[in-house]
């Protein structure tokens, strides 16, 4: 039954959708006009986890920063400590030795796996409920993260917020037999990924539930600057890891995953093959991890105040499981930046609700919120 | 005076027995949830978590009793008695075993169905009392939900009806133990018979993949969302008799009761009961749930029309017969 008909003078429902509700992703707000079960009118309201990172950030040296934006992209802590180490870096002029950037990609693709596997878990608890199957493809997925944070902690010491980039490389190398450990976990969640598929995409009510939801236009997608796989799902061939590389990307091939239609299959269908992808990616990169060569260029750093970064502008872009997360600094050489912006994905991926959630049923709301991956860490900051 | 204590002694031991099953069936449930999922499920009160449930009930009795303002006091708190009861009121025509059965009613199918068709006004009176928005849409979910799955419920159970030629539960039985269960009808009737049968049960006891009522990640909990302590227990527990009833109405018209060798009767009627109410929990923690408009294109364009082809065919059939 096509949901294309509905009566605008019809009294209509207003709907607070969240911040408390379990399928908001976090604290996230939308008020839902409603006729009957369809959403006539969308607007989301974003501010409920606001921790004014950006102007904390003002206010401390630049090696106190990382721990800090940790926080912001909680589902992928470490892409968040490298865009602003990289922003740091680039004024800073300072050269990353290659095998510091290595094992920034090999972190980079192992988060991409745990963030994706996450996503998986919570879009299926959307469509199948916390007391149902989709309880249940959560919780598997859940437990092959796990085995992914673990390798984390191994290298870290923390399983989630990590730390562990610094100006200039790492803080933390890796320990002996690491390599050994991340091919065995991966050649489990390697075999699994079938299953993940099975549950997903060979799933009758899964398909039912997502062919044809949610449609993003393409070209609303980049009025919008949405980023990552929501645009792949659109069937934009665009990639900031092959098309500008940082890190290590420049030195192997990524392939990039592609679907046509924009809707949620597509994008279940982008992210699992992004899966697939990072898991090749991680087993072609960590063995290639050069021995040679620190893991850090700069000089260790004895007080907060003895990094001073020179007066200028610089933009860092990389792409997160999330997309484009953009990192903007203006520095006025002192200890302390002027201004640092973050641009996070996942605003730019809630500001297309309005557009794509008139006309669907509260249900496809749902499905459609879910298959955006926002994380209301870095969408408030 | 006598016929009124042995019925109130029957329907007690009904009660106490369908409530006890209940409680640990919610633990039976969580485990086998738990294995589905790599998990343990409750381990903590006493040996397996079997005690789970007495703490569970323990912790519900404790809760604050809520009204929310500009509720409707009447139906909000009368809601959870009406389902409770009528859910448990449905046991009262299931034959246990040849002599064990609460009230052996001559229609007692239409008895059935007709409980059924009461258990959706508790559940819209709870949607509409509580003066909250997603109750509202629960209860509405519920009424469109019920009213399009009680016609192919009726029409399937329809089919041993004709056949067994009597409304009464016992002898559809009976009928059963010399003709055979299910699958020993003509193969066009019994099987799909069965399935759409279970299709509508799922539907009728509002679960996965049909929970739309209380789709907790659209609806936060449906027509509970207001609901706290014992009056949510009640809930919870019309839920679940409500299922294991179906699941024993299923056993009846379908597996053939009681009808089994080398055991009890009554042993055979519970083993089968379980064995689908199992198979509901199961389905439960495999599938994903439908849209609700999907759900009413699936009742209204497969389910009734297939239900009709199947009474039509079992009168043709039990005409040409004879």
């Amino acid at each position: 039954m096509p949901i294309d008909r509905y009566d605008p003078e019809a009294e209509l429902m207003l709907l607070h959708f969240g911040p408390q509700h379990p399928s908001t992703h976090g604290v996230f707000r939308m008020d839902l006009y409603l006729d009957g079960e369809i959403v006539v009118k969308a607007e989301p309201q974003v501010g409920y986890l606001h921790r004014a990172v950006e102007k904390l950030c003002e206010r401390l040296s630049y090696s106190q920063i990382t721990p800090i934006v940790d926080k912001n992209d909680y589902v992928a802590p470490m892409t968040n400590e490298q865009a602003v180490n990289m922003a740091f870096e680039k004024l800073l002029g300072l050269e990353v030795p290659r095998r510091a950037r290595w094992m920034r990609s090999v972190f980079a693709e192992l988060q991409r796996i745990a963030s994706h596997l996450l996503w998986l878990g919570t879009f299926a608890m959307d469509l199948g409920g916390a007391l149902g199957g989709g309880s249940t493809v959560f919780l598997h997925s859940f437990r092959e993260r796990e085995s992914i944070l673990d390798l984390f902690e191994e290298v870290t010491g923390a399983r989630f917020h990590y730390n562990t980039h610094t100006i200039g490389g790492n803080r933390h190398d890796l320990p002996a037999g690491w390599a050994a450990k991340v091919k065995a976990a991966l050649a489990i969640i390697s075999a699994r990924i079938p299953e993940y598929e099975a549950m997903t995409l060979d799933n009758k009510i899964f398909l039912d539930r997502t062919r044809g939801v949610g449609v993003l236009d393409a070209e609303l997608a980049l009025d919008l600057g949405i980023t990552g796989p929501l645009l792949r799902a659109c069937g934009v061939d665009h990639d900031l890891r092959r098309d500008a590389p940082f890190h290590a990307y420049d030195e192997v091939k990524v392939n990039v995953a592609v679907a046509q239609g924009g809707d949620c299959l597509a994008r279940t269908i982008v992210r699992l093959a992004e899966l697939r992808e990072s898991i090749r990616l991680v087993l072609a990169m960590v063995d290639g991890i050069p021995e040679e060569g620190g893991i850090n260029s700069g000089k260790p750093i004895k007080l907060p105040v003895s990094i001073k970064v020179p007066a200028g502008q610089a933009y860092v872009a990389l792409e997160t499981p999330r997309g484009e997360l953009g990192t903007y600094l203006i520095a006025d050489g002192t200890h302390q930046p002027y201004r640092l912006k973050i641009r996070p994905p996942s605003l730019h991926a809630l500001s297309a609700l309005p557009y794509i959630l008139p006309g669907v049923t509260i249900s496809d709301a749902v499905a459609i919120l879910g298959s955006l991956d926002p994380i209301m860490g870095e969408v408030d900051r | 005076m006598n016929a009124f204590l042995e019925a109130l002694l029957i329907a007690t031991v009904i009660i106490t027995v369908l409530m006890t099953v209940t409680a640990w069936a919610l633990w039976f449930e969580r485990k086998f949830a738990a294995r589905m999922q790599s998990r343990l499920g409750p381990t903590m009160v006493g040996k397996s978590g079997l005690l789970q449930p007495v703490a569970d009930l323990l912790k519900l009795l404790q809760k604050e009793d809520i009204l929310t303002t500009h509720a409707d006091g009447l139906l909000f708190n009368l809601a959870p008695v009406l389902a409770a009861g009528a859910a448990i009121g449905a046991a009262a025509v299931v034959p246990f075993a040849p002599n064990i059965v609460g009230a052996n009613l001559d229609l007692g199918v239409l008895f059935l169905l007709a409980i059924g068709a009461v258990t959706v006004l508790p559940v819209f009176a709870a949607g509409w009392g509580s003066n909250n928005k997603f109750a509202l849409l629960g209860g509405m979910r519920a009424i469109a939900q019920s009213i399009s799955y009680e016609v192919p419920l009726l029409l399937a159970a329809l089919v041993p009806v004709i056949l067994a030629g009597s409304m009464n539960l016992g002898e559809i039985v009976e009928y059963q133990s010399k003709h055979g269960w299910f699958f020993a009808w003509p193969f066009f009737l019994g099987i799909p018979a069965f399935v759409l049968f279970l299709l509508a049960m799922l539907a009728e006891a509002n679960r996965i993949p049909f929970d739309i009522p209380e789709a907790e990640s659209e609806l936060v909990a449906g027509v509970t969302t207001e609901y706290t302590g014992m009056k949510f227990a009640l809930f919870y527990m019309a839920e679940y008799v409500h299922t294991l009833v179906a699941s024993a109405v299923a056993a009846a018209l379908f597996l053939g009761g009681w009808d089994g060798p080398f055991a009890p009767g009554l042993h055979w009627m519970v083993a089968k009961t379980l064995a689908l109410f199992v198979g509901v929990y199961w389905v439960r923690w495999t599938l994903l749930r439908f849209r609700s408009d999907q759900l009413m294109r699936i009742a209204w364009y497969f389910l009734v029309p297939t239900g009709v082809a199947l009474v039509a065919g079992t009168a043709v059939w039990v005409v040409w017969r004879s």
